[in-house]
Parts: structure tokens; C-alpha cells; sequence
């Protein structure tokens, strides 16, 4: 051997070393980041979020007044986008970045360049066999090499009557892997770039009334920094009917079996263009890029109220929101018109009523309305609309409002069905007039889930081959008088059939069976 | 037969199924217990394990029928609520187990006593959820159905077998000269990888495709931070670790071990404490 031939692999260790401890250092930096990344994401599933549902954050809120101001301050209401989750998973994009750009240039490179020179001493691989043997024909057994290493990259060398054969397989591997994490990166940007453009709103529909698509008719509305809610799509819905099917038998009684709203759309001004639609849970309405989606439902009793003095100061549909599953719903009503003084009920809705005891208040048996019921509490005074301050809809606020008692001091209750009046002491009356359902419609663009998607599909497509392929390098030697075989796993999965591998290419390039070994 | 009847015979399968895979638990376990300090395997050892196989077939087959008889009586696919994610999970790991003994041979079939035994307590637990054989709640009504939950249960089925080889693992690593029943730890490691990239990848489908794709079609937005959501999405980052653990330096080996069965932990807390504690969009408990 020359002085030369040793120096090579000296080089590429030195590189090979170099490599590792680039690999090394930044691998255990993502280790930790992903597993960080994993850690910050539990508060969230624990604590209400408010972009899930801020009405438990509210609930929340008073239940733990303590607390919350401090879970407030480290943003945990809002854990997906605070700050220490943004830190992690920008900071694990940056390190994956700096990962990938290196590597896809290592990967370009290598991929051009031939494989690597067989190593001096064929002994220092993790697999080896040297067999001594005579080799009639040189050419035919490295050819024999070439057939059994099939599809890997095969190059040759001949130097003083020794050919050295050097194969490299599997570089798919890297290749997937590099998709994988570059699909990593797409699926982030196209999560981001979809929030920016993308919207949500949502917003209660009574049976008979219209919903059309500009910001002021919404409950909640959300949308990204990007998006402008002036160019809101133009269309009109009108809502004919809500249809609530639930098991009637059986010991699934009770249970949700199909919701429905039904009625008509139409775009922009031309109401003779409607189209009727079909919404159902898991089949939206798509109106071009929006779609609209059936995402609750529940009842609201119509009521008629009468003042003092006589007039109808109220007659609307009120949404109650269900409770529980039986859809005991809770609601207000709210008359700020009523003369002398405002009026407002507080109680809840019934579909099934049913009587359990004497002193007891009714309950609900079944979701559906066989047997509805409204128990109101009355209260009277200023109901406090006039102060600017933003007020929920399904709550009274009782600061300037006095409840009205029965004679022995009890609170005043008042229990209606369909068609029923009750008056109110010191003059007016309320009318439980019918029932109505409401649907609780959600209008959503998610624009460029595609990017998304398609980044995820191509991510598992690289992740297949990365976790199937196997890089390997196999270095065959071939004399007239010796046969060396030498194979390295680029990947080493714990144990393995490298062994295997030297042994059936050793096989297949010796001349005959049974002359060999020493 | 009517759908009554269906229902009838499948919740009696079932309950005889789990009845044979305590059988086969208790051969196995019996396996075990024979073959202990001996340094050949005693003959009433392999009978043990014969015995066990067989049973596990055996139950195998009754579950399966079980199952299909309740997608029979509710007349869908039978994995719609806990108690029928638990049992058709068993029936899919019970066949991976089988499918990787023909494989693999000796250096899986160790498993069968934590195969069986995990089945057996699954196959209990569901119980304690059980439902009567009835249609779904509206949000399940999707064809995403059973192409999500069938994907999850199938990663699932090969976590476990997964995070029992890991937890083999980290014994034998431990005590290499001990547990003559286990394969060599090196083997461990990699029956552990092999099965988890194998479910890594599915699960990659369950919880980032197929799971988007239906939660666009059911409320309006692919990805919602939803408790479920959540839990997938931290089961998969787990898991990537596990998959960078095992070729980071330092990390190899035991940690990487540990990182498997804290991924195999998530998962379960998913499936059982997001549904019963937690809640949410995806409780689909009852
Ligand atoms: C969002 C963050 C990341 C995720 C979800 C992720 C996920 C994965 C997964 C699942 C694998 C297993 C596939 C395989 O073994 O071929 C893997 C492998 C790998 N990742 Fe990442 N990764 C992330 C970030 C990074 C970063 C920042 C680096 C840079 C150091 C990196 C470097 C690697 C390397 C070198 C491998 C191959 C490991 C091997 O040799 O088996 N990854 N990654």
C-alpha cells in the first residue's frame, strides 16, 4: 500500500468527524426544541382557550378569580399564539431551516459526486469478509459484483491489477427525509399564510329570519391581519326551517340523530336567483370560497310583552342557549322600551317538561319540543343598554334592576307554555307566543389549504422512504488471488443485516463455491 | 337476524372473547413461570407458549366476530364510540401481533404475554364504556369516519407493540444477562424502530390528514386547537423525537426508549383521559 492510499481515509474520517459533530450538536438542539414543542402545547388542552370557546374562559374566569389574572399574564388563555409557544416552534423552524438548507446542498453535492473510495483496510468497516481465492477472471467477478448490488450507483477503479468496486445505495433516504422536513416548513407557511387571509364568523339564525354576509350581522367574527372585512363575499341567506331529529326509543333515547337547516341562498342583490340549500353537520353550503356550516342549534320561544300602558313593547323570537343534552336552555329577555320602567326576564326553556315534585321546578325529559316550557324570573328597572358598555346577549345585567317578588318575598316565577299570558304585577303582561328553533350558522373561508395539505401528503410520501431506505456503501476488492468485501450502513438501526448483506455479496462474486476462506 | 339479535350476540362474543385472552394471558404467563432459570427452554415452557398462540387465535376470531356483528346491529362501521374504538384497536393489535410472529418468529414472540394481557384489560376497560348498539350523533356521520378512526386504531395497534418492546428494552439494557426469554437488547431496539416507523407515518395520516380534512368538512376549519387536537399533535412531536432520538448521540439507546413509551403514554391519555376528562368537539365517549 502507498503512503497515499492511507491518506484518504484519514481526510474523510477527519471530515467524517467534522459532519458528526455538526449533526450531533444541531440534532440534540431539535431533540430538545421538539420535545419543548410538545411540553408548551399541554396548558392549552387543559385550560379553556379563548379561540375555542370563550365562554369558557369566561366561565373560567369567575370560578378561579384568583388565578386567572395570573394565567391572563403568561397568556395561557391564548396558548397557541403566546409568546413562549410562538419562541419554541419559530425557534425549532429556524434550527430545521439551518438544518435543511446545509443538507440539501450536502445532498446536491453528493449526488453529483462519485461514491467514495474504498478504504484502505477493509477490516476497520463494521462488516467485512476477505476471501483467499484464485480469480480466473477479474472482469467476470466484479461484474458478478455489479449484478448482485443491483440498483445502487457503482463506480470502478483499477489500479495495478487490484479493481475496486465502490456502491452506493438508498441515497432515496436522504432524499425523503429532506421532503419531509422541507413539507414541515410548507405546512407552517401555508397554516400561516391561510390565518392571515382566512376568516370565521359565526352567528345565530332564527327559523323564518335572513342572515346576510356583511360584519355588522355577526356574533363573533375573526379574521387574519390580511383580510379585508370590507370585501366580505356578498350573499343572502334565508332560513326556512331547522330540523332536529333525536332517537325517540330504545336506551339511546334522547340521543342526536340528524340536524338539519334547510332554506334559500342568493348572491349579491338578485333575490330572484335563489337556490335553496340542505346544510347538514359534515355538509356545508359552499358558496364560492366560503363556506357555511351548520355548527349548533337549539330553540327560540317567541315572546310578546305588553307594558303598563298597553303597548306591544316586544315581540321577537329569543335564542336560548342549551345546557345540557336534554337542551335545557337558558336565555334573557330584554325590553328597555317597556313604560315606566324597563323590563327584564331571566329563566330558562324547556322542550319536554316534565314535573318530578310538588316543590320542585320542572325539568326537561327530551331534546325535541313535546312538551315546551319557559320559567321566567322578572326583573324591573334600567337593564343598563343605554351605558355603551358591550353586553351579552344572554345575560341580564341586574345592577339598577330589582327582581319582582310574590307577596310572601319569594322570587317571582313565571311558567308559560305555548299561548300563554301571564300578567305582571304593577301592570303589563308576557306572552309565551311559539316556539321557533335557531341554527347557530358558521361562515368560514380557509383559503390556500391546499398548500397545507398537499405539503403533509408529500411530508408522508418522504417520510415512507426515509424511514424504509437503507443508505449503504459496499466496497468489493477483487485480485487475481483475493476477494475482499467491506459494507457500511450511512443509518445505523441497531443490529441489522449488514453481516448478511457481505456474506451474499461475498457469495455471489467468488468464482465457485467451496474454494474459499482462509 | 335482526339488528336486536346482532347486538345480543355480539355483546355476548365479545365477553367470551375477553374470557379466551385471559386464557391465552394466563398460558403465557404460565410460559413465563416454566421457562424461568432454565437455561434451554423446558419443553412445558414451549407447550405453555403453543397453548397460548392457539388461544389468542382463538379469541382473535370471537372478537372479530363480535365486531362484526355490532357494525351489523347499528349497521355502520363498528368503531363509533369508546367502547367499539377499544374493541376493534384489540382485534387490529391482536393481528399485528400475529402478522409480526409470522415475520419475525422468536424474536417477537415474546410479546404474547403483554400482547394478551394488554388486550385483556383493554377488552375489560371498554366494557366499563359500554354502549347498546345504536346510530351515531351527527358529527360522525362522514365516511372520514372510518378511514380517520381506522387509521389512528391502526397506528395505535402498533404503538403498543412498539412501547412493549422499548419497555423490554429498557430491562434487558438494564440486566442483559437476566430475562433469557428476551432477545438481546440491540435486537429490542430495533423491533421497537421498525414497528414504530411503521406506525409513525399512519399516524402522521390519522391525526395531520385525514383529521384536518374531516374537521374542514365538520366545522368550518382544519385545525382548531381542540383538547383531541392537541393530544394527536403532541403524540406526533413525541414520536419525531423518538425517531431523532435514536440517531442523536447521547440519546440513543435508553433515552430514546423512554421517549417511545412517553409517546405510547400520550396516546393513551388521548384516547382515555381527552374523552372521559377533558372533552371538547371529539368526546365521543357515549
Ligand atoms: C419541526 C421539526 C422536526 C420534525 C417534526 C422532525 C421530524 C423528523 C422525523 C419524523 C424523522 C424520522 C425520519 C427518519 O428517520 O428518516 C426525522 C429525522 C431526521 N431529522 Fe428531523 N424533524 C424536525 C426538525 C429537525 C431539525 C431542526 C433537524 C436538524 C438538526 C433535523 C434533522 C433530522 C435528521 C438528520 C434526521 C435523520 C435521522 C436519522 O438519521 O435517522 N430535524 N426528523
Amino acid at each position: 500500500m502507498s503512503g497515499a492510499a492511507t491518506d484518504a481515509p484519514e481526510l474523510s474520517r477527519r471530515e467524517f468527524a467534522r459532519w458528526m459533530w455538526r449533526q450531533v450538536t444541531s440534532m440534540r438542539t431539535a431533540l430538545l426544541l421538539l420535545l419543548l414543542l410538545a411540553l408548551v402545547a399541554i396548558p392549552g388542552s387543559v385550560l379553556p382557550q379563548a379561540s375555542v370557546d370563550a365562554r369558557a374562559v369566561e366561565a373560567y374566569r369567575l370560578a378561579h378569580p384568583e388565578l386567572a389574572p395570573w394565567l391572563d399574564r403568561l397568556g395561557l388563555f391564548h396558548t397557541y399564539t403566546s409568546v413562549w409557544f410562538s419562541a419554541v416552534y419559530l425557534l425549532l423552524m429556524v434550527s430545521l431551516v439551518g438544518c435543511i438548507v446545509p443538507r440539501t446542498i450536502a445532498y446536491a453535492k453528493a449526488y453529483a459526486a462519485r461514491p467514495p473510495n474504498a478504504p484502505a483496510n477493509f477490516s476497520r468497516m463494521p462488516a467485512s469478509s476477505v476471501h483467499q481465492v484464485d480469480v480466473p477472471d477479474v472482469d467476470a467477478a466484479v461484474q458478478r459484483a455489479r449484478n448482485v448490488l443491483g440498483r445502487a450507483r457503482i463506480d470502478v477503479r483499477e489500479r495495478d491489477g487490484v479493481t475496486e468496486l465502490s456502491a452506493e445505495s438508498g441515497q432515496l433516504r436522504e432524499f425523503g427525509n429532506l421532503v419531509f422536513h422541507l413539507a414541515v416548513v410548507g405546512v407552517l407557511v401555508g397554516v400561516a399564510v391561510g390565518s392571515l387571509y382566512g376568516y370565521r364568523g359565526a352567528v345565530v339564525v332564527t327559523e323564518g329570519d335572513d342572515f346576510s354576509n356583511v360584519l355588522t350581522q355577526y356574533d363573533d367574527f375573526a379574521s387574519g391581519a390580511l383580510f379585508d372585512r370590507e370585501a366580505l363575499p356578498p350573499f343572502a341567506i334565508h332560513l326556512d326551517a331547522v330540523d332536529a331529529r333525536f332517537q325517540l326509543t330504545g336506551p339511546q333515547r334522547g340521543a342526536p340523530r340528524s340536524f338539519a337547516a334547510r332554506g334559500t341562498w342568493s348572491v349579491g342583490t338578485s333575490a330572484d336567483q335563489e337556490k335553496s340549500f340542505d346544510i347538514r353537520v359534515n355538509h356545508p353550503l359552499k358558496i364560492g370560497r366560503t363556506s357555511v356550516f351548520l355548527i349548533g342549534q337549539g330553540y327560540a320561544p317567541v315572546f310578546k310583552v305588553t307594558d303598563a300602558e298597553g303597548e306591544v313593547v316586544f315581540e321577537d323570537a329569543v335564542p336560548f342557549l342549551p345546557a345540557d343534552a336534554t337542551y335545557t336552555s337558558s336565555g334573557v329577555v330584554k325590553v328597555p322600551d317597556a313604560q315606566p320602567e324597563g323590563l327584564g326576564f331571566q329563566g330558562f326553556f324547556l322542550p319536554t317538561a316534565i314535573t318530578v315534585g310538588d316543590d320542585k321546578a320542572p325539568i326537561s325529559a327530551f331534546p325535541a319540543a313535546a312538551n315546551p316550557l319557559v320559567g321566567l324570573f322578572v326583573f324591573r328597572g334600567d337593564l343598563g343598554l343605554d351605558t355603551g358598555r358591550p353586553q351579552s346577549v344572554f345575560m341580564l345585567d341586574k345592577t339598577r334592576l330589582t327582581q319582582l317578588e310574590n307577596k310572601d318575598g319569594t322570587p317571582l316565577r313565571v311558567s308559560l307554555s305555548p299561548g300563554q299570558v301571564a300578567d305582571l304585577p304593577g301592570g303589563g303582561s308576557i306572552q309565551f307566543v311559539e316556539v321557533r328553533q335557531f341554527a347557530r350558522l358558521q361562515v368560514s373561508s380557509s383559503p390556500f389549504a391546499w398548500l397545507p395539505l398537499g405539503a403533509t401528503i408529500l411530508g408522508v410520501g418522504g417520510l415512507v422512504l426515509s424511514l424504509l431506505i437503507r443508505p449503504r456503501r459496499t466496497w468489493v476488492r477483487v485480485s487475481r488471488t483475493v476477494i475482499e468485501v467491506a459494507a457500511l450502513d450511512r443509518i445505523t438501526r441497531g443490529g441489522g443485516d449488514l453481516d448478511d448483506h457481505v456474506r451474499r455479496v461475498a457469495e455471489a462474486v467468488l468464482p465457485s463455491p467451496g474454494q474459499e476462506e482462509t | 337476524m335482526t339488528s336486536e339479535a346482532y347486538a345480543q350476540a355480539s355483546t355476548y362474543l365479545i365477553a367470551a372473547a375477553t374470557v379466551v385472552l385471559a386464557i391465552a394471558f394466563v398460558a403465557h404467563v404460565a410460559e413465563w413461570a416454566l421457562a424461568r432459570g432454565a437455561d434451554e427452554e423446558p419443553t412445558s415452557a414451549s407447550v405453555a407458549a403453543g397453548i397460548g398462540r392457539s388461544v389468542t387465535v382463538l379469541a382473535l376470531l370471537i372478537l372479530l366476530a363480535g365486531v362484526v356483528t355490532r357494525g351489523l346491529a347499528a349497521g355502520r362501521v363498528p368503531w363509533g364510540n369508546m367502547y367499539e374504538f377499544g374493541c376493534a384497536a384489540v382485534v387490529l393489535m391482536l393481528v399485528a401481533y400475529l402478522v409480526l410472529m409470522r415475520r419475525w418468529g422468536r424474536a417477537i414472540d415474546w410479546t404474547g404475554a403483554a400482547v394478551t394481557g394488554i388486550g385483556t384489560v383493554v377488552l375489560g376497560a371498554s366494557m366499563l364504556v359500554y354502549v347498546p348498539a345504536g346510530p351515531l350523533v351527527p358529527a360522525l356521520h362522514s365516511y372520514w369516519l372510518v378511514i380517520h378512526v381506522f387509521a389512528a386504531m391502526l397506528a395505535g395497534a402498533a404503538f403498543v407493540i412498539g412501547a412493549i418492546a422499548s419497555a423490554a428494552y429498557l430491562l434487558k439494557s438494564r440486566n442483559p444477562a437476566g430475562f433469557s426469554r428476551l432477545p438481546s437488547a440491540t435486537r429490542l431496539d430495533e423491533i421497537a424502530f421498525k414497528v414504530n416507523a411503521f406506525a409513525f407515518p399512519i399516524w402522521t395520516f390519522a391525526a395531520l390528514i385525514s383529521g384536518p380534512i374531516w374537521a374542514q368538512y365538520a366545522w368550518g376549519r382544519y385545525w382548531g386547537w381542540d383538547p383531541k387536537e392537541v393530544w394527536a399533535f403532541i403524540t406526533w412531536v413525541v414520536y419525531a423525537g423518538y425517531l431523532h432520538a435514536r440517531a442523536t448521540a447521547g440519546w440513543k439507546g435508553r433515552a430514546a426508549a423512554i421517549l417511545c413509551l412517553v409517546g405510547f403514554a400520550t396516546f393513551v391519555f388521548n384516547f382515555i383521559g381527552v374523552n372521559l376528562f377533558v372533552g371538547g368537539l371529539h368526546s365521543y365517549a357515549k
